[in-house]
């Protein structure tokens, strides 16, 4: 075992004072004084054309400050993640003319309470020439289907080096594609070919802290965004861009948060709380509502992954295709980098020698999905356990000890081609069937990830 | 009414850090005149115990207690760069930052010291808040006296600073050949369940689950992130859809009354076990363990369900109507 | 505007209401109690939970008029004298908490559970929880900390 001074004692969580004494400051204890509040007016259809947008009653209604559209945003368009190369950007602050899914928010009031924003947006007449909405990946996929991006697809376009990761002037495809070994030759070789289709449904992370922010401008231009945020540069520099402000000049301040699990990565509206601040030149704050929260704030994508295996007598796995689709929702947000990480993960913690798997970043007009706990995994491990009982049911081989046959052992391959130097999934299978009560059998007990 | 019962795992990896790399993370400790630190990183306290880990991180790559580290986070202006709170990254990444900064600080601690006890620094170590000459426990100056006279006698500022990054990773756009995780952290969960044919709901009555870790900092933490993370897994598994017909828009949840998550009386019997195999990417061994914790829940008892009733149920969320569809289904196969 | 006179953690208040003001609001951004949290105003959750004369209460659901000659206690009411109360000293020995925003709620409504009874049942102890939800710790920590109340 370890012999360390400090490292793996039970240290006592020193939050836990503040909260027991219900003094931890969250969010929502920051107030400044003249401080307004934001509601947003938000799209009714998940598909459309901006026809008409009246705010005349509304800006006239006592307590109401201004109404913010796209045309107080400097530089309307952005993508989250252009840090790690991610592009283009495909997703306004607020939306000139086109909006893609139900709930996108596109104007804010800003008031000076919750209750005189509110009463202001149903004095906003808002027209919208809907379009159908492309809903299911499949059918988002098909040749006739409606293109919902400027770049005349449903898909991301990966490998032309908008991804960051590979260099530009390759070939743009749409998915992203890991081949390794010969999969052909290993289906020829095949016992039996066992396939499986498997779905995750979005989900919400549900922290039961909602998204709060407040941005104050400070007196020398500068803006100051107090956020419960998991990711406090992605902030800064988003703001930065669509502010077309030099990042140095935007201070980010996280309290404590109540809950992240991913759903406080991407800077979803700190952008338009900063847009508003900066036009009324007054502390605002937005508390989104729990409603918002389930129909607008970012989710765990829907995943569809299709699994055809070639595995032989012995119930190893000799080759593994594997067709994945993402929903993105409206916008990119981190999902071509989520896509991306659930195909490295694709074949687990096994050996599969020769595999070919797609991945496709699926765009739909329903709300952005991006990271949620376990991004790209959570899904990927799903369809490849159900594949195992499966394989296991199909070969006549107990579940555990295919797993102990097909698990991953130092010195192989990773289907990334990575060296793999830390495999400990038998041990790790191990102790829970010793937990389980389960005896097993000699054979199984001398297996070592070691080789 | 037959309740049914059957077992079923799932065996998992997850990677450390952000995929492919290039997401470094900074830190700065300084010390204060009473000879107490402040830590300062951009990652956030979103509950998973940051704060805390953290500090004894610090305190033991300096030889100090953890109580004498005060470490403030979340402000871009407070702290150096951090790519973010995500990913299972942050322990990982900040210690190796941190334990660099560490080395600076003791640097300054022996320095400082060998003045103050005439002697050199490679006499001296440091150890539980103390600097001690090697072999000599009561031959010893605190670090509290060191720190104090450095920056008010030696007029010598006790700064250190941290820097890790996992170089990014490239990627053949023809293969996807890359190196796109630090280390894989694993899990093994076993479940049992119990599904009622008459209503289709499924009772998830024991769990056996294991984790790998690399190293564990806390175990008071890790056990949070386990039996939290097999409560957020139980809801994905059994009752939690935004959209309840996807891909149609239809019925899509709007409050809790509609998307359901466990309360107290839905955790299941829990057995659980942490295992250590280090990492060689990370000064301690240290892996990521905060989004791990999710991913074996649902696979398990899917595959319990399918060992209960002898149909797999391959769509989460595994409802009453899905699994008396999957029962009829079989009805109809075995009366043909 | 409506008047109401309530005792708020032993102090007497006066304050002044808009009549379809909830008791959330009146405490969170007129009286800046900084422990009532804002989970989902819609009766689900829990973080919003005072004692109202005692029995846990949603104050999302709550109008603030409806307070007038009652006694309400958020968690500020609970330390007596500067010590903590037995039930936030087991919150931290069983580590029942991590980001803390469901906490105040949770621990008013086991203050609750225990003035009721002493010696609740398992069952009860889930029963009284039913109403709070927490997204962070699985509940087994916060469970295990009201039972090692349980004489």
């Amino acid at each position: 075992m370890s012999s360390f001074n400090v490292l793996g004692k039970p240290v006592v969580n020193v939050q836990l004072y503040g909260h027991v004494t219900g003094s931890t400051q969250f969010i929502d204890d920051i107030s400044f004084p003249g401080m307004l509040w934001i509601k947003a007016v938000r799209s009714p259809v998940p598909r459309g054309i901006i026809k008409k947008l009246d705010t005349k009653k509304a800006e006239r209604l006592p307590g109401v400050v201004k109404i913010v559209t796209s045309k107080d945003v400097p530089n309307n368009m952005h993508v989250n993640m252009a840090v790690v190369g991610i592009g283009p950007p495909d997703e306004p602050v607020l939306p000139d003319k086109e909006v893609n899914y139900k709930g996108e928010a596109i104007c804010l009031v800003v008031a000076r309470d919750e209750e005189t924003a509110l009463k202001a947006i149903e004095l906003i007449d808002l027209e919208i020439e809907e379009l159908p909405p492309v809903l299911d990946m499949e059918e988002a996929l098909k040749p006739s289907s409606p293109k919902i991006k400027p770049w005349n697809s449903n898909t991301f376009v990966f490998g032309s080096g908008m991804d960051g990761a590979t260099p530009p002037g390759g070939q743009g495809r749409p998915y992203f594609l890991i081949k390794r070994g010969n999969v052909d030759e290993a289906f020829n070789k095949a016992r039996h070919i066992v396939e499986g289709s498997y779905l995750i449904s979005p989900i919400e992370h549900a922290p039961i802290e909602p998204h709060i922010c407040v941005a104050k401008p400070e007196p020398d231009g500068r803006l100051t965004i107090y956020t419960a945020t998991q990711a406090p540069y992605f902030v800064r520099d988003n703001v930065a861009t669509i502010l077309n402000m030099p990042p140095s000049k935007i201070r980010v301040v996280s309290p404590s948060v109540g809950g992240g699990f991913g759903g406080k990565v991407d800077p979803e509206f700190e952008m338009m709380v900063a847009v508003a601040a900066m036009a009324v030149k007054r502390p605002v704050k937005w508390r989104w509502t729990r409603e918002e929260e389930f129909t607008v704030s970012t989710t765990r994508p829907a995943v569809k992954i299709e699994l055809q295996d070639s595995v032989s007598d012995e119930g190893l796995i000799l080759g593994r295709k594997a067709r994945l689709l993402h929903d993105a929702g409206a916008y990119s947000r981190t999902s071509p980098y989520g896509v991306i990480k659930a195909c490295f993960n694709l074949s687990g913690p096994y050996n599969i020698p020769n595999v070919e798997y797609r991945g496709y970043c699926v765009f739909t007009n329903r709300q952005p999905s991006s990271a949620m706990r376990g991004y790209g995994v959570f899904e990927v491990s799903f369809a490849i356990e159900l594949q195992m009982d499966r394989i296991a049911k199909t070969c006549g081989i107990d579940p555990l000890e295919l797993r102990f046959r097909n698990a991953y052992r130092n010195n192989q391959i990773s289907a990334s081609g990575k060296l793999i130097d830390d495999a400990y999934l038998i041990e790790t299978m191990r102790e829970a069937a010793g937990l389980a009560g389960i005896n097993l059998p000699e054979h199984l007990l001398k297996m070592s990830s070691s080789g | 009414m037959v309740k049914l019962r059957g077992r079923g795992l799932a065996a998992i990896n997850y990677p450390t850090g952000m995929n492919l790399g290039g997401d470094p993370s900074q830190t700065i400790i300084f010390a204060q005149p009473d000879g107490r630190f402040v830590m300062c990183v951009a990652s956030v306290e979103l509950g998973q115990g940051l704060r805390t880990a953290l500090a004894q991180i610090a305190a033991e790559s300096i030889g100090i207690d953890p109580e004498q580290i005060e470490v403030r986070f979340g402000d871009t202006e407070m702290a150096p760069h951090d790519t973010g709170t995500f990913a299972s990254r942050t322990t990982h990444r900040m210690s190796n930052a941190i334990f660099a900064a560490a080395q600076e600080i003791k640097q300054i601690i022996l320095d400082v010291a060998s003045k103050i006890m005439e002697t050199t620094p490679s006499d001296l170590e440091i150890s539980n808040g103390k600097v001690y000459v090697k072999g000599v426990p009561d031959k010893f100056v605190t670090v509290q006296e060191v720190v104090n006279k450095a920056q008010f006698v030696y007029n010598t500022p006790v700064v250190g600073k941290g820097f890790y990054v996992k170089p990014k990773s490239s990627v053949d756009p023809d293969t996807g050949e890359a190196d796109p995780h630090s280390t894989m952290a694993h899990g093994c969960t076993i479940v049992d369940v119990e599904v009622d044919t008459e209503t289709g709901i499924v009772t998830v009555t024991d769990v056996y689950t294991v984790y790998e870790v690399g190293r564990i900092v806390n175990k008071n933490l890790v056990e949070g992130q386990i039996i939290g993370g097999l409560v957020m897994g139980l809801g994905a598994a059994l009752t939690e859809t935004v959209y309840p017909r996807y891909p149609s828009l239809d019925y899509q949840t709007t409050s809790f009354q509609e998307y359901v998550l466990p309360t107290a009386g839905d955790v299941p019997r829990i057995r659980y076990k942490i295992i250590e195999n280090p990492t060689a990417t990370n000064v301690f061994g240290i892996k990521g363990v905060g989004e791990m914790v999710v991913n074996s829940i649902a696979p398990a008892i899917a595959n319990a369900v399918y060992n209960a009733i002898g149909v797999q149920i391959t769509e989460l969320p595994i409802t009453p109507e899905k699994v008396l569809r999957a029962l009829e289904q079989k009805k109809e196969v075995t009366n043909k | 505007m409506v008047k109401v006179k309530f005792k708020l953690d032993g102090v007497f208040v006066e304050v002044e209401a808009m009549p379809y003001q909830t008791l959330f609001h009146l405490l969170k951004d007129s009286l800046g109690v900084q422990s009532v949290h804002f989970g989902c105003g819609q009766g689900a959750c829990g973080a919003c939970t005072v004692l109202l004369n005692g029995k846990p209460r949603y104050s999302c659901l709550t109008l603030a008029g409806y307070v007038d000659g009652k006694e309400v206690v958020t968690l500020a009411g609970l330390a007596q004298n500067g010590e903590l109360n037995p039930i936030q000293r087991a919150f931290i020995e069983n580590n029942a908490a991590q980001c803390g925003y469901c906490t105040p709620g949770i621990i008013l409504t086991a203050k609750a559970l225990l003035d009721k009874s002493s010696r609740p049942s398992d069952e009860e102890i889930f029963d009284a929880l039913a109403g709070n939800l927490c997204r962070c710790t699985g509940y087994v920590s916060i469970v295990r900390a009201i039972k090692s109340l349980v004489r």
